[in-house]
């Protein structure tokens, strides 16, 4: 230990506190008016996140140790049970895909007979919950795939049952995805039953999206299915978002409070998978070790 | 008795603040999860002002905004003003009692949280729930169990 460093000074030395004090001011100031709205600081974001990125997965290190050992230390018998499960499950599926192929076909065919531009090919990339709570009220999720595989900001994030959010912010090694119950975020939707084209927009809560934007005499019933319809160019347009809960239509407003419960289990998966939607898909990636390019993506139309 | 506080001993308790900051609490704890990385910070500039000030609120600041997803410079702004109080005040803080002392911490994070919510509402107004204040109150509670432990920390020999 140096000696020097040792003795308290007695009188100070460099700039006084108010000075520090001014400058520490100045340049968060200028932070925040060049940080707002625009990417131009992603690279500042980026090269601190390698710092933080190592502390959240530090965090997230114990649950998912725990969840390695539960699964080492799962006996014989339920993992037979479980691989039962999942194979019948997959030739369910299978044989669902088989009629899927055929369908899709045919709505090619039938698009291109009424000349309609028709987009297919979507790539997805499946990314792990990172457990962490980053700040209470927002419904923000960190994932552990960034940039580095390609992730960008305003990628739909979807899991098994439905879509689950957005990437927010793609850092090298994290990915922040916003949920669609965050209260800042909406998405464009459709009722599968009729193509009601509508907005839902996120509550606060985990389990409700609100739809505001409905007029009293909106053909809209409890139960109905509502999916992407891909206006707005973020999420692509089929894909199951919420069921409408039961709501009272004798409300004589001009507009009617309908609520919709998310089909994604937002809460409670690990996996989510991030999708590219868009004309020519990326390549697969085989090595997720290394460090992969992918193209420029441009926003799905 | 040599009472030098290294670097590695800050950074490291600040590194803890950190992650207690991220913890995976149930949402009921998460809204109340006091401000740690201020509570440290304000410890070591009460405890050594001349080494630690507002260069490190401010460094560690924007730390917390990247770890935390905020704009860049919202917690670098408000660590460095209640920092910059605390080096103003630190000679008579340390004669406080330890309630006395509490009333200062109370009046700290009520300011930084002041003005997270001022920034947070320039950029996106908004409704806040009453909930928003609660970790000021929250980490005023913990300030003697931070003080207590930081204290264990700055005069061990282990962490050595």
């Amino acid at each position: 230990m140096p000696r020097d460093t040792v003795i308290k000074l007695l009188f100070a030395t460099g700039p006084s506190i108010n000075t520090r004090l001014l400058v520490a001011v100045i340049a968060s100031v200028a932070l925040l008016a060049m940080d707002h709205g625009s990417p131009r600081l992603d690279a500042v974001r980026a090269t601190l996140s390698v710092f933080t990125d190592s502390l959240k997965y530090l965090v997230d290190m114990p649950s998912g140790l725990i969840n390695q050992a539960s699964e080492a230390t799962s006996t014989y018998s339920t993992l037979k049970k479980e691989n039962e499960i999942l194979r019948e499950e997959q030739f369910i599926n299978k044989t669902r895909l088989l009629k899927f192929d055929a369908l899709e076909k045919e709505n090619i065919r039938l698009r291109a007979l009424l000349e309609n531009s028709f987009k297919l090919g979507e790539q997805v990339l499946i990314a792990e919950l990172i457990s962490i709570n980053m700040a209470p009220y927002e419904h923000i999720v960190v994932v552990n795939k960034g940039t580095r595989f390609g992730v960008h900001p305003q990628q739909p994030v979807l899991d098994a049952n439905g879509v689950v959010g957005q990437v927010f912010r793609a850092l090298p090694f994290t990915a922040e995805i916003m949920l669609i119950t965050d209260p800042s975020h909406a998405i464009p939707v459709q009722v599968n039953r009729n193509g009601l084209l509508t907005i839902a927009v996120g509550s606060g809560q985990l389990n409700r999206l609100n739809l505001p934007y409905l007029p009293a005499n909106a053909d809209i019933q409890p139960g109905d299915l509502l999916i992407t319809s891909g206006l707005g160019g973020t999420f692509p347009a089929g894909y199951p978002v919420a069921v409408v809960d039961n709501f009272n239509p004798a409300d004589s407003k001009s507009f009617i409070n309908v609520t919709a419960t998310p089909k994604a289990l937002l809460d409670r998966n690990r996996e989510l998978l991030i999708v590219w939607g868009n004309k020519a898909p990326v390549q697969l990636l085989k090595d997720q070790t290394t460090d992969i390019k992918v193209p420029e993506v441009n926003k799905y139309e | 008795m040599n009472n030098y506080t290294g670097f590695g001993r800050i950074f490291f308790t600040l590194v803890v603040a950190m992650c207690l900051r991220i913890l995976p609490w149930p949402n009921a704890v998460a809204a109340i999860n006091p401000d740690w990385v201020l509570l440290a910070l304000i410890y070591w500039t009460l405890a050594i002002p001349e080494r630690v000030g507002i260069f490190y609120a401010w460094t560690f600041g924007l730390l917390v905004d990247v770890l935390t997803g905020r704009l860049l410079g919202q917690y670098a702004l408000a660590y460095s003003l209640v920092i910059y109080l605390c080096l103003m005040l630190h000679k008579r803080l340390r004669q406080f009692p330890l309630p006395q002392q509490g009333m200062f911490i109370f009046f700290c994070l009520l300011l930084s949280q002041f003005l997270l919510f001022l920034i947070k509402n320039l950029q996106q107004p908004g409704e806040f729930p009453a909930t928003f204040w609660l970790p000021v109150f929250t980490g005023t509670l913990c300030w003697p169990l931070v003080f207590t432990l930081l204290r264990f920390v700055r005069r061990s020999r282990i962490f050595k």
